[in-house]
């Protein structure tokens, strides 16, 4: 198989099948989660519920004072990371083009010398976020071997695209190629790691804010 | 009841399971903040007392039953099994180094109720028969003789005689179709009497009808602290029954903390119906007294002081704007600590941590956090609204050498109030 072969496959079949994989397995994870269901709360109320789980959903995005003081690097960094991988993956021109022609849906983009500026920077920042780990006690006690399966699956998209925009290591067709199948990869692993809280975030939020606004109490 | 084993700890912990908590592990990314939010962490540097760790075998349980991926690792075998040792070894994090305080669920970035959780995972360990043995003991004297330190009704009887003759105020039991049934925590009857005083006298002065039941006195439920939710059943339903049989409107909820989590949350979920009458906690109550203008204060406290808001009343409880409210009826120097009302720091003895006499160092150690905030401030005195904080926090400061006084809200609004002389009581 030849580099213009491979690139084919992983975008065409390759990716394909990659989110099927995806939309099935996190559609899956949404549905082990709810048909669990959950109890009414038979508690007189103070408020609404669903009030709650809304403001819960918006304020948690923000820190407590407290704890940012204790540690801002790592919630400073958390940010970052997030931000930056928002720009590299959604306002990328290349990949508007990509989501164009799958989905029919386009947006603005930013510069691409811009995109990449951003995209070594949040490659910096997921090596911080590596290196916290593996270096502070309570993180290592917590992390578990698919925490380190995810990030791996994370920076490799991020670092193939820089590579393969800047024309570095290996040519171009190859580059993108690995490129386009770290992707995949990543479409196909994510249901079964953590990297499900990209959903399940919202649902804890809501579920934690709905018990805090229905009793009226603080979330 | 079938004997404590492994298998029905597992079983415990599986049937606590439900979407939340489900949500909760599938969002967690490990980046342990909650560890910062907790007291048991930051005093002492262990990384074990990362709340989320606390609930690692609840995660084992939900990662291996209720997600395909874990499915299919333990069909290959390559789950590790929960043993004895493993509830073991969990069982010092999920008892003697939680206090339930609720603050690491507001801190989550992903929303995570890990505090939830971990009174969730308590009781597969009761199941287990892992549960602290200062625990068992509450439980069971709770259960058998209706306090979790043992006080029987004629220590009650005798507290009220010696109140009646020593101020003429008149407490009655039992007395059916009055307005208010209050409920008392053992840690008053026994050590802070001032409570039973002070109610008296403000509920009189207010001109309402009120009474206590022989039956169900008890506002604390080791029950809930445990993990044992046939036995907080009981305890709940005791009160359930002695209220509606009364026919009262209102349960008064006393200084007690989680007695409050117990009888206003937990409750009506227990019994699997919601009341027939109301519940409030009495600082509730008595704001609403304020706001009424049903009673008015006399005097002001010059000394500096300071109100710990306990964790089961602010945080999980919301009652964070009464006792400032009340405070500032009769406090003129009142200041507030760093990160008062629903971030309040525990004290360090609250979800049965005070009641576990193996935890006693680990909660000293955990009480430095509270005198952080007390040192910053400087106070004369300290406010609070929980007999168990009160009792928590003498030992804390008197361990660490720190003369400040703690006394009860509803006691410093009593001692202030204006009696007009002897409203006769409406009988109703
Ligand atoms: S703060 Fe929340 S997301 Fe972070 S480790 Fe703790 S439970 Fe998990
Ligand atoms: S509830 Fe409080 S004591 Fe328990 S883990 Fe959370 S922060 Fe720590």
């Amino acid at each position: 198989m030849n580099a213009d072969e491979l690139l084919i496959w992983a975008r065409g079949p390759g990716f394909d099948l990659a989110l099927l994989v995806f939309v099935a397995g996190m559609l899956l994870r949404l549905f082990e989660i709810l048909s669990l269901g959950r109890k009414r709360d038979l508690a007189e109320g103070r408020g609404c519920g669903a009030v709650g789980g809304l403001r819960t959903i918006l304020s948690r995005t923000l820190p407590r004072r407290s704890v940012f003081l204790k540690e801002p690097l790592r919630i400073l960094n958390g940010y970052l990371l997030h931000m930056g991988l928002f720009v590299a993956i959604f306002l990328f021109g290349p990949h508007i083009d990509f989501f164009k022609a799958w989905f029919g849906l386009s947006w603005p983009y930013l510069p691409s010398g811009m995109v990449d500026a951003v995209t070594a920077v949040t490659l910096l920042s997921l090596t911080v976020a590596l290196v916290l780990r593996m270096n502070n006690p309570v993180l290592r006690l917590i992390s578990t071997s698919g925490d380190y399966v995810a990030w791996v699956l994370t920076f490799l998209p991020l670092l193939t695209g820089y590579l393969a925009h800047n024309h570095l290591l290996l040519p171009y067709t190859w580059m993108l190629a690995l490129h386009i199948l770290s992707v995949d990869l990543l479409l196909v692993a994510a249901p079964f790691n953590k990297l499900t809280h990209m959903f399940a975030f919202l649902l804890a939020r809501w579920y934690q804010g709905y018990q805090a606004g229905y009793r009226g109490i603080a979330s | 009841m079938s004997a404590p084993s492994v298998e029905k700890g597992i079983r415990f912990i599986r049937e606590q399971i439900d979407a939340p908590v489900a949500s909760f592990f599938s969002a967690c990314v490990h980046c342990g903040l909650c560890a910062e939010a907790c007291l048991f962490y930051t005093q002492t540097q262990d990384p074990r007392y990362t709340p989320i760790h606390k609930v690692a075998l609840m995660r084992r349980v939900w990662e291996s039953e209720f997600t395909l991926w874990g499915r299919i690792k333990s069909a290959l075998g390559l789950t590790k099994p929960i043993t004895e040792a493993d509830f073991t070894e969990w069982e010092t994090l999920v008892y003697d180094g939680c206090s339930l305080c609720g603050r690491c669920s507001l801190v989550c970035p992903v929303g995570n109720d890990i505090s939830g959780m971990i009174r969730k995972v308590r009781e597969g360990f009761a199941a287990a028969g892992h549960a602290p043995e200062g625990l068992i003991g509450a439980t069971t004297r709770a259960i058998e003789i209706g306090s979790p330190m043992g006080v029987r009704l004629p220590a009650l009887q005798a507290q009220i005689r010696h109140i009646q003759e020593s101020t003429g105020l008149e407490i009655s039991l039992d007395r059916p179709g009055v307005e208010y049934m209050a409920l008392l925590s053992s840690m008053e009857i026994m050590n802070f009497p001032e409570y039973l005083e002070a109610i008296a006298r403000i509920l009189r002065q207010a001109g309402k009808s009120w009474t206590i039941s022989s039956k169900a006195f008890e506002a604390t439920n080791s029950g809930i602290q445990i993990g044992a939710s046939d036995l907080a059943r009981v305890l709940v339903q005791r009160i359930v029954d002695a209220a509606e049989e009364l026919g009262v409107k209102m349960v008064i909820s006393p200084e007690c903390g989680h007695g409050y989590t117990a009888i206003r949350w937990d409750g009506p979920n227990l019994i699997g119906r919601p009341y027939k009458f109301k519940v409030k906690h009495i600082l509730e109550l008595l704001d609403e007294f304020r706001e009424q203008g049903l009673i008015q204060t006399q005097g002001l406290e010059e000394a500096r002081l300071s109100f710990h808001d306990p964790c089961q009343i602010a945080r999980k409880g919301g009652v964070v704007r009464q006792p400032r409210a009340l405070l500032g009826l009769v406090a003129a120097n009142f200041v507030e600590m760093s990160d008062a009302g629903a971030m309040n720091w525990c004290c360090g003895g609250g979800g049965g941590v005070s009641a576990n006499e193996r935890a006693d160092a680990l909660r000293l150690t955990a009480f430095k956090q509270k005198k952080a905030q007390l040192d910053a401030l400087k106070v004369d005195t300290l406010v609070t609204a929980c007999a168990n904080c009160r009792i928590t926090l003498e030992e804390g400061l008197e361990a660490n050498d720190m003369n400040i006084p703690v006394i009860g809200l509803t006691e410093m609004i009593a001692e202030h109030l204006v009696e007009t002389d002897r409203i006769e009581e409406k009988s109703a």
